[in-house]
């Protein structure tokens, strides 16, 4: 492990005094589980909790050519992205194939992404690269990420940062907390209503004990965060999502907007587009897997002769169904839920039917809805 | 009863020329809450040090090896139900088979409770 001073996250030390198993992860040593996954897990989706996502690249992106530059790289409508609204999207190779899955949020003058730890510096020099000059790219190397998910996690920070109890999902606004100025959308990472926090890395230590000194708050490592994201269906880059995989064969079209799809001028449009009309010859489906046993990333998706068409790349257990659970790409013909899936790991098979995502419900605040 | 212990993690008790395994209290905290087990079924021949047995928590898959050679004569089927006894109670309720010793001298080799807490407090 490379414990190197600038390769610590703001919150390391605030981890370790709470007792955090720390792991490897994007570079950085980071808290995996503080009082173990499965109890972690059923807290934030009972209560809430607070999860560390420093290692996350955020990057603003400024000038007046920004919205056309990304619009080159990103299959998202950011013309009609509002004030404030938070749009999930892809960067795009030119094949088509999935450089990363990011935020963009339009927030006064530029966009502000937030991107994947793992794949922040190639996303960095990929949009160099790509956009236009003029364009200037930040990285806030400054700024630590927090999010608080979970039911009660609107009502905590309510008492806080009085007005979140206002925001919708997918929109965000600055507001005061802990002393600080902090950007604080209603977004996510676990299927549960709750928020994410930018704000500076020397503030971090001060707004995470301010949250964790609530009853309805504990703190929660990676190892919840990877389960809490399978249960609603999420998929994780780098494992679900890569560059050989592309947005139609991971099933988030929803991602590719309208105007976006007839226009194109994006990269891997053509092929993107292709898929659309003809449909991807494999596709990103849940998977309930029968048994007891998880079925892990690495385990093959096989015929009925036991010859290979596909892969799980995430799988694990249940917490809150009890059961094993997974995503895989299986071909095409296999996607409708109901469908038998015969996988393969160590030596041994296993059943298992196409499931519809999420597996668990989202329970966004989604505005107008109950 | 004598208890010894592999560096694997794994704990014998050995009563007669029957002996109960499990995975130690180190093991189960290591791998943390602890979800599914396979166990070798009854008349099974395990090898010392060979897979006889599989942990899976919700982390990651783990095997279980045996400590030394013999025949399986029970499976905790309590353990097959309730996987996480191997989190609650990973020295007792928790055990994962017995078996009959093929060879006792294998036993000479194993670690007993004070140098099995030395060899986990150095790693």
């Amino acid at each position: 492990m490379s414990d190197a001073p600038d390769r610590l996250l703001p919150l390391d030390a605030w981890h370790r005094a709470r007792g955090a198993r720390m792991v490897e992860f994007a570079g950085y040593p980071m808290p995996i589980q503080y009082e173990g996954i499965l109890a972690e897990h059923r807290w934030t989706r009972e209560s809430a909790g607070l999860f560390d996502v420093s290692h996350m690249g955020q990057l603003i992106v400024a000038g007046a050519e920004a919205e056309k530059g990304l619009e080159a790289v990103l299959p998202a409508d950011l013309a009609i992205l509002k004030e404030g609204r938070l749009r999930y999207s892809l960067l795009l190779a030119d094949d088509g194939g999935i450089v990363d899955d990011l935020m963009a949020t339009r927030r006064g003058d530029h966009f502000y992404l937030v991107v994947n730890g793992a794949t922040k510096e190639g996303d960095i020099a990929y949009l160099t690269e790509r956009l236009p000059r003029g364009v200037v790219l930040d990285h806030m190397k400054e700024q630590a990420l927090l999010a608080l998910q979970g039911p009660k996690a609107v009502e905590v920070l309510a008492r806080f940062a009085p007005g979140v109890e206002q925001l919708g999902f997918m929109t965000g606004g600055a507001f005061a907390l802990g002393g600080a100025t902090v950007w604080i959308s209603r977004s996510g990472y676990t299927g549960e209503d709750g928020f994410e926090i930018s704000l500076p890395a020397a503030r971090a230590a001060a707004v995470a004990d301010l949250l964790t000194d609530q009853e309805e708050v504990r703190p929660i490592g990676l190892g919840a965060r990877d389960s809490l994201r399978l249960e609603a269906g999420l998929p994780l880059y780098g494992h679900d999502l890569d560059t050989t995989t592309t947005p139609i064969e991971a099933d988030l079209g929803f991602a590719v907007s309208k105007r976006r799809r007839a226009e194109g001028g994006f990269a891997g449009w053509h092929r993107i587009i292709r898929e659309i009309e003809e449909g991807p010859v494999r596709r990103r489906v849940g998977l309930a897997v029968e048994g007891r046993q998880p079925v892990r990333e690495g385990a093959v998706v096989v015929d009925a002769d036991g010859d290979e068409v596909g892969k799980v790349t995430s799988g694990g257990f249940s917490p809150m169904l009890g059961t094993p659970i997974a995503m895989a790409y299986v071909p095409a013909p296999s996607v409708e839920p109901g469908t038998d899936i015969r996988l393969v790991q160590r030596g041994k098979i296993f059943q298992a039917k196409v499931a519809p995502m999420p597996f668990v419900p989202h329970r966004y605040h989604r505005k107008g809805a109950a | 009863m004598a208890v010894y212990y592999t560096e694997e993690h794994e704990w014998i008790s050995v009563d007669g020329d029957t002996a109960t395994v499990g995975i130690t209290d180190f093991a189960q905290g290591q791998l943390g809450d602890i979800v599914f087990v396979e166990l070798p079924e009854t008349g099974r021949q395990v090898t010392k040090g060979g897979e006889a047995a599989v942990v899976e928590s919700v982390k990651a898959a783990s095997d279980v090896y045996s400590p030394v050679d013999g025949e399986v004569v029970e499976a905790n089927a309590a353990l097959s139900d309730d996987p996480s006894l191997a989190n609650s109670d990973p020295e007792g309720e928790g055990w994962f088979f017995r078996l009959r010793l093929a060879d006792r001298s294998q036993l000479e080799g194993l670690m007993e409770a004070e140098a099995y807490k030395a060899f986990t407090e150095a790693q």
